[in-house]
């Protein structure tokens, strides 16, 4: 072993059901591994005689004044000791349930486990619980302790008894423990020494066995994953800046960057004061990296080689454990984090809920506080995954909650349906074919011209009354005619668009050119949506051509909000809707509109009048010429 | 090339920085000139390609040594950063019932304060370490502030799988804490490695070297003969007395620090 191996650390944690023995065996280590600090112990033994209570192990660890008096272990801390063979750094979480928290918190950075069970308890709720967690933390190297060893008289029986009770249970979760080791840390007795009181125990001892286990390497081997986490534009020179999160990146590698699908060249690796060029980098490592392109890239795409890239799908299952106050339930939206990528998901379904007692799977709608379950999410946008099974470091996500991380689990590979075909890149090899059957046709068998009616205006302007009043209107005489309104539009072609700016004009792009379509195709298709950005109607106008036509439908403020069908503006002022037009959001007057109705001055019935006689007008057959889409490209 | 745990440690600091740095807006960070938060600033050029993009604060008693404030001069004018001496306020303003030593300490508390309060900042980077001290073994990585500075130690945030608490509610703010998984052996180890300038103080004259530097009034030097930072290492190798052992404050009672990081000490 090289000098550099022995000052790796290995991460040890140290879980198991409250009073088990966890703290004492922590403070048996340090001290038996000479540990201690000069005046450490002197200080506490001191402190103890000055409150006239009897010094136990466990009181190195409780540096905190509340811990001592309530005499149990609130947070995560770690303490550093050394074996034979290297540093270890023990993370200490606490057996009390409602600080799972903070044992997720400590036990996430360690490389093995050590649960202790106490030997005449034996197997209790905790035990199992915090094994559970160990597995869904992918914790492979577990040594399981029976403690207080001398409180069963060092009973070979006993022990047989207590580990057979923990062998089963985790065999249920496909754990297979190291070793089972009988230990009285009290004592000290095969902690570091063997002990002569269990003759019968012919395996190794606890110090040994940690000097068997391997601190969890960096996985080179497996795909690469360089999730982006900012990007630099540092003299010119844009640098893309993260940390290879597993396999190796080389100068010259085609880099494909997920999930906008997107590909360049590395043109170098960048470290800092680095003395030579560097040529490739690893799993581990602090990078930057230039590109031949200036392709867009952003904090959260994630690079991988063409051949072996990410999983693209907007739905996932994970296993879950749940932190939050507020139960997890069905329906709600919850912001995600994976790697550097934010999104928001919904909770599609919770599919179990297991009881980490006895492994048992119950049907519910919530995952309270300290629950695990499985559970689907589906986001609006695509996501980059990878199962847990195929990346340990990119197959986790962790779910906030008002600002606080509420929950984290890891992504199966169960219906995970990769979606990156449907989202070829190039656009450049589509060319407009004309269509057999011209305009001049469609309107003589219409009796009119196609058009596009995009009414736009504020929440409760009267946008959908008019239109589906002015569609009727259309109808009863014989015309062609469809609404397209949110309720419509929002269920299939726009259900994966939430309401951000930039999903809002993608929402309006698209639903511009459906109804360009639509005119098209002969109809007179109207649209009720406010539209708020001008730069988002030009482009329905421009997709749509002289077809389109815009009408404003005014209202102030006052009005819209007074009307408030749908409750929306009471929302929006407490801030339960965000980016609300009119409150939180713009919008922008139409600047040269081919109509405007003015709703809080005129009745309902005036203006559907106005604008179905200005449709009227304008879709009479013979009434100049359109061209058709294809021909305009 | 197969890295060395100096390596991983790094690595671990810059992954940090630059979350801290693209997440919180205003940042700062508290330079003491010491070992560590100079380590640290080498580690923040090392992340941002030569960069150091926020600024250097110092909370500044008028009470270093003076090779401390001659280390300080010269290293901004080397490496060119931008800097704030933030004055702190006299020992006559703070709580009289802490002891003499805690209650000098407690002026960098208010110093902090100040500074947050004037100029809003809405995350500190602070280099300190778990192996340090009990009370600073317990800390996240991301730790939130309530307004007035104080820390809820007994409810802190869930921190796992490098995801850190990065987002607010107004009116509080965030320690950030990169180095908080090296310890002192780790930091010299690396400052030799990356040939980090140093103050001179840490190095043994005749017999005596600072192991942490403090003000000069509450910090004394150990008996050592490590003269170079070779010899320093060794000297940690099989050391059992603790890194603060010359900082009278962490001493005065039980429970001392505790009282000071619980109100805003770093």
């Amino acid at each position: 072993m090289s000098a550099l191996d022995k000052l790796q650390k290995l991460g040890v944690v140290i879980v198991g059901h409250v009073d088990h023995g966890k703290s004492t065996l922590i403070g048996r280590l340090l001290h038996d591994t000479g540990s201690f600090m000069d005046g450490k112990l002197e200080e506490l033994k001191a402190v103890c005689e000055r409150r006239n209570v009897p010094f136990e192990w466990s009181f190195l660890l409780d540096a905190f004044q509340a811990e001592r008096d309530q005499a149990v272990t609130i947070d995560t801390t770690q303490i550093w000791f050394k074996t034979q063979k290297r540093n270890c750094v023990i993370i200490d979480a606490p057996g009390h349930r409602e600080f799972l928290k903070n044992m997720i918190s400590g036990a996430a950075f360690a490389d093995a486990a050590i649960l202790v069970v106490d030997a005449k308890e034996g197997v209790k709720e905790q035990t199992k619980r915090h094994a559970y967690l160990l597995h869904l933390l992918g914790l492979q190297q577990i040594l399981v302790v029976i403690n207080k060893m001398d409180l069963v008289d060092y009973s070979e029986a006993r022990f047989r008894e207590v580990s057979a009770e923990i062998t089963a249970y985790l065999a249920g979760i496909n754990v297979k423990p190291h070793s089972i080791i009988p230990i009285a840390a009290r004592n000290g007795e095969n902690i570091a020494a063997r002990a002569d009181s269990m003759p019968w125990h012919k395996g190794r001892i606890l110090l040994e066995t940690l000097d068997t286990f391997e601190p969890v390497a960096a996985p080179v081997e497996r795909p690469l994953r360089f999730p982006v986490q900012d990007v630099y534009r540092w003299d010119e020179t844009r640098i893309i800046a993260g940390r290879i999160e597993s396999g190796v990146i080389r100068k010259g590698d085609v880099l494909t960057f997920s999930p906008s699908n997107r590909q360049a060249t590395v043109v170098s690796v960048e470290k800092w004061n680095s003395p030579s060029e560097i040529l490739s980098a690893q799993a581990g490592d602090s990078i930057g990296i230039t590109l031949d392109q200036p392709i867009f890239v952003a904090r959260g795409d994630v690079a991988s080689h063409e051949q072996k890239a990410p999983v693209l799908s907007n739905v996932f299952r994970a296993n879950v454990f749940w932190l939050g106050k507020k139960p997890l339930k069905v329906g709600n939206h919850y912001k995600i984090k994976l790697a550097t990528y934010e999104a928001t998901v919904l909770v599609q379904s919770i599919d179990r809920v297991i009881n980490t007692d006895d492994l048992s799977r119950s049907e519910k709608d919530t995952v309270e506080i300290n629950e695990m379950a499985e559970v689907t999410f589906r986001s609006r946008e695509v996501l980059a995954l990878d199962s847990y099974q195929d990346s340990l470091k990119m197959g986790r996500v962790v779910i906030v909650e008002n600002h606080d991380v509420v929950g984290g689990g890891i992504i199966g590979s169960e219906g995970l349906i990769d979606q990156r075909q449907l989202l070829q890149k190039p656009r450049e090899n589509i060319h407009a074919v004309d269509h057999m059957l011209t305009n001049v046709a469609r309107t003589a068998r219409n009796g009119h011209k196609g058009a596009v009616i995009w009414l736009t205006g504020l929440s409760g302007s009267g946008k959908s009354t008019l239109a589906m009043r002015v569609e009727h209107a259309l109808f009863n005489r014989g015309m062609q005619t469809y609404v397209l309104d949110g309720d419509n539009v929002r269920k299939g072609l726009c259900a994966d668009l939430g309401f951000s700016p930039e999903e809002r004009t993608e929402n309006i792009r698209r639903i511009g050119h459906v109804a360009a379509l639509m005119g098209d195709a002969g109809l007179i298709s109207i649209t009720a949506f406010i539209s708020p950005y001008r730069a988002d109607r030009r482009k329905a106008r421009e997709a749509a051509g002289d077809l389109f036509h815009e009408i404003y439908v005014k209202a102030d403020l006052g009005t819209c909000e007074k009307r408030d069908p749908k409750g929306l503006y009471k929302k929006a002022r407490k801030g339960e809707i965000k980016d609300f037009t009119g409150i939180s959001s713009p919008y922008e007057e139409p600047e040269n509109a081919d109509l405007i109705v003015d709703t809080s001055a005129q009745g309902i019935d005036a203006c559907v009048e106005m604008i179905v006689d200005y449709i009227l007008q304008r879709t009479q057959a013979g009434q100049g010429n359109v061209t058709s889409i294809a021909a305009r490209k | 090339m197969q890295q060395d745990y100096l390596d991983d440690l790094e690595s671990k600091t810059i992954y940090i920085l630059r979350e801290a740095y693209n997440r919180i807006k205003p940042l700062g960070m508290l330079w003491s000139i010491g070992k560590d938060s100079t380590a640290l600033l080498w580690m923040i050029r090392k992340a941002f390609f030569g960069k150091i993009p926020f600024p250097m604060i110092q909370l500044d008693t008028n009470m270093e040594l003076q090779e401390v404030y001659d280390f300080r001069d010269m290293l901004i004018k080397e490496w060119g950063f931008e800097f704030h001496a933030e004055m702190c306020p006299p020992e006559e303003d703070m709580d009289q019932t802490l002891p003499p030593a805690t209650r000098a300490a407690s002026r960098k508390t208010e110093g902090l304060k100040n500074l947050m309060t004037r100029d809003k900042y809405k995350g500190i980077i602070v280099g300190i370490r778990r192996d340090e001290q009990s009370m600073r073994a317990k800390e996240r990585v991301f730790s939130p502030r309530s307004f007035d500075g104080v820390w809820d130690y007994k409810d802190q945030p869930a921190e796992f799988w490098d995801q850190y608490k990065t987002e607010f509610p107004e009116g509080t703010h965030v320690r950030i804490h990169p180095i908080l998984h090296w310890r002192e052996i780790d930091i010299w180890r690396y400052t030799l490695r990356e040939n980090i300038p140093y103050v001179p103080l840490y190095l043994s004259q005749n017999g005596m070297r600072y192991r942490s530097l403090g003000e000069k009034n509450i910090t004394t030097p150990i008996q050592s003969n490590a003269s170079s930072l070779e010899e320093i290492i060794a000297e940690l190798e099989t050391t059992k007395s603790s890194e603060r052992a010359g900082r009278t404050m962490d001493h005065d009672s039980e429970d001392s620090f505790e009282r000071l990081r619980r109100s805003g000490y770093m």
